[in-house]
């Protein structure tokens, strides 16, 4: 099994917003996470990431069965966790692709293998930037600085490709995409899809589904997954809105 | 009278030295440092009781005995040895006084004139008197009148209408201190022709280290359409005192931009001071700076906009640790025939313990109507989102931290357009952060 969530309870800013996760997600896997806002759905993807701000208050998290949460952020990302930020930072002054030759090469010397020098670097993102439509202004800048919406987007799918994660945890990576960068965005999820990966798609629409397909759909609500399903259950809440869930679905455990 | 009587005191020994002030030169050179001498004696150091130097104690210097630091035996070997100085075009001042053995001035184009200032004096008449102590004003800044009173040389740049230095020129302070709490007034005039160009490097550096006081002050004259580019690096010893004036006057359409990088000192005073005299001058006044342990950096600037359709620009950034105290004041003058003038200022700090502080006051005084003018000042500590998704890219702590200090480092960095100087300036300053870096970790 690659994660496993039991009974995870977070804290931010002094309320308890996590109140009892449980989450199997196995190598393959595509878990879609739904639910109204304020459920819990961010919190459940910064918690994984290590967020300093989420204080994890019980429960347990295992990745490859290693308690994921004894570990520093960075040492997650080096892991092979992954997470696309829903409001990812301006960092005025650092190059992008600066940035992600000293993101590649810490996670590579992580794993005992050699760093890339700059001409590695440069044939592979020229490879990968490709798939994202990232051209090469959007490398030279300043990481994520000045960019738009769906750049700022098309560039944390962009730094997945490029890190290749076996968990990639993508929070409400849709939001603000008009259906174009959506495409592209989905396109570079999709490619990087494979058996021995897997992802959490956090989201608040079924729109984002359409595209990256999940295996699994689970419903959060009041700090609870109270709904797990196929992917027909995003097409439900579609239809009928989150109402029904969270007046009268009991809790199911995934 | 108290304060008076206690004034006279203190000032004694200074006058001390006053009276063995140099003699030589041209009638109105010694002119001038009769006057400045009689002003000093009036106007003494100033207090943190002047507004202009509220949070700057000079009390350390007025109350050391510095004798004039002597001429050194110092080898062209040890001054290349120095991390500055390496462009071809080298003017070295050595303890206050010009160094012909370790200049490096052949290859100068026709008209150009660099090297002493006070031969420049006698043998550049029709010049010299005319600028020289024009803009560096001794009847109201006590340390003014005392490097007026004191200079024993210093450099001179002249460059004619019209002729344009392909090669940067650098004017190299080296102070080598001796056994004795040593001082030295480094003077610089600058003058440079209608549409002609330059750019100048004035760098302060200590050759052994030790506790010394540097009193500068540069004039800078930047006829019609000229281009100067400017910059100033302070790197003397950690136990030094640096007090610096930097006077710019450019006429219409000159272009004059400084960038000051101060990375030494332990009690550190840089003004600059720029009057945009003509319409369409152009001014921009850069500066980054590096403060630790207890030291002391003080920048205040002023621009002042005396003419139409003026634009400024003026970007401060600097990086304080331990007990640093930082200070920045950036004044802006609107004079009331200055419309059209476009002025913008950014102060930046970043804190880097919690025991750094800085003041930071923007002053500005517009007395015209159709400008614009905008400031922004921001201090604080890293920003911890950055360092939360640097780390949530597998960059450690530190590497996270290390990098946005660079970043925020690189913004003033970046603008150097002399090469072996970005490159000098980048290497010292990484080195100073890790270093304090190490420290504030207790590695």
């Amino acid at each position: 099994m690659m994660l496993e969530v039991k009974n995870l309870q977070v804290r931010a800013e002094d309320k308890q917003i996590l109140k009892g996760i449980d989450l199997k997600v196995n190598a393959g896997e595509v878990h879609a996470i739904m639910g109204p806002n304020g459920s819990g759905k961010s919190t459940l993807a910064r918690a994984l990431s290590g967020h300093p701000e989420y204080q994890v208050t019980g429960g347990e998290v295992l990745f490859e069965g290693k308690d994921l949460l004894e570990m520093d952020p960075d040492e997650r990302a080096r892991e092979g966790v992954f997470m696309a930020f829903q409001y990812p930072v301006e960092i005025a002054g650092v190059n992008n692709a600066y940035f992600l030759k000293a993101a590649l090469n810490a996670k590579r010397k992580h794993h005992g293998q050699p760093e890339l020098d700059a001409m590695e670097f440069m044939e592979l993102i020229t490879e990968k930037s490709k798939l994202l439509d990232i051209n090469q202004a959007m490398l030279q800048r300043s990481v994520n600085e000045g960019f738009s919406g769906g750049e700022k987007k098309r560039n944390e799918i962009f730094q997945m490709a490029l890190l290749e994660p076996k968990l990639a945890i993508l929070d409400e990576t849709d939001s603000g995409l008009d259906i174009d960068a959506l495409k592209i965005v989905s396109n570079g999820v999709n490619a990087m899809r494979s058996p021995d990966r897997a992802a959490i798609v956090v989201t608040h629409y079924q729109r984002l589904l359409e595209y990256i397909v999940p295996d699994y759909v689970h419903v959060l609500s009041g700090g609870r997954i109270v709904k797990s399903g196929g992917k027909e259950l995003a097409l439900e809440l579609e239809k009928k809105g989150y109402g029904w869930i969270e007046t009268g679905a009991e809790p199911v455990g995934a | 009278m108290a304060t008076t009587t206690q004034l006279a005191e203190k000032l004694q020994p200074w006058m001390g030295v006053l009276d063995g002030r140099p003699h030589g030169g041209p009638r109105w050179m010694q002119d001038l440092r009769d006057r400045a001498t009689s002003r000093f004696a009036a106007l003494g150091f100033p207090t943190v009781r002047e507004e202009e130097w509220r949070f700057t104690n000079v009390a350390p210097i007025a109350g050391t005995e510095f004798t004039i630091a002597p001429p050194a035996p110092v080898s062209a070997a040890e001054v290349d040895a120095l991390p500055y100085g390496s462009l071809p075009l080298r003017l070295v001042v050595l303890n206050g006084r010009f160094s012909v053995e370790l200049s490096r001035l052949v290859g100068l184009p026709s008209g150009v004139r660099a090297g002493s200032l006070t031969a420049a004096a006698t043998e550049h008449a029709e010049v010299v008197p005319r600028y020289f102590g024009q803009l560096a004003d001794f009847s109201t800044r006590g340390f003014v009148a005392l490097n007026t009173a004191l200079a024993t040389d210093g450099a001179y740049v002249y460059i004619p209408d019209g002729v344009v230095m392909a090669q940067p020129l650098e004017i190299l302070y080296v102070s080598a201190a001796g056994s004795v709490p040593e001082m030295s007034q480094a003077r610089t005039l600058i003058v440079a022709g209608e549409r002609s160009q330059l750019r100048v490097v004035e760098t302060y550096v200590s050759l052994n280290g030790g506790s010394y006081f540097v009193n500068a002050v540069t004039e800078v004259f930047a006829g019609e359409n000229a281009i100067i580019d400017h910059y100033k690096v302070q790197q003397e010893s950690v136990d030094a005192y640096h007090i610096a004036s930097l006077y710019v006057n450019a006429q219409r359409s000159a272009n004059f931009s400084s960038h000051s990088f101060s990375l030494g000192g332990k009690l550190v005073r840089n003004e600059a001071d720029a009057i945009l005299d003509g319409e369409g001058a152009e001014c921009t006044l850069n500066g980054l700076y590096l403060a630790d342990r207890e030291r002391l950096v003080d920048n205040h600037t002023s621009i002042d906009h005396a003419k139409a359709h003026c634009p400024s620009h003026e970007i401060y950034k600097g990086i304080i640790g331990g007990k640093a105290r930082a200070i920045f004041n950036g004044k802006i003058i609107v004079r009331q025939d200055a419309q059209k003038t476009n002025a913008k200022q950014t102060n930046r700090a970043l804190l880097l313990s919690d025991d750094a502080s800085i003041n930071t006051k923007p002053q500005l005084e517009i007395f015209a109507d159709d400008v614009k003018c905008t400031h922004g000042a921001a201090i604080g500590q890293l920003d911890e989102d950055a360092i939360f998704y640097l780390r949530a890219r597998g960059l450690n702590y530190f590497e996270a931290r290390d990098m946005l200090i660079h970043a925020f480092a690189g913004e003033i960095l970046d603008r150097v357009q002399i090469e072996p100087l970005k490159a000098a300036l980048e290497a010292e300053l990484y080195v100073q952060l890790a270093r304090d870096l190490a420290e504030i970790d207790g590695i």
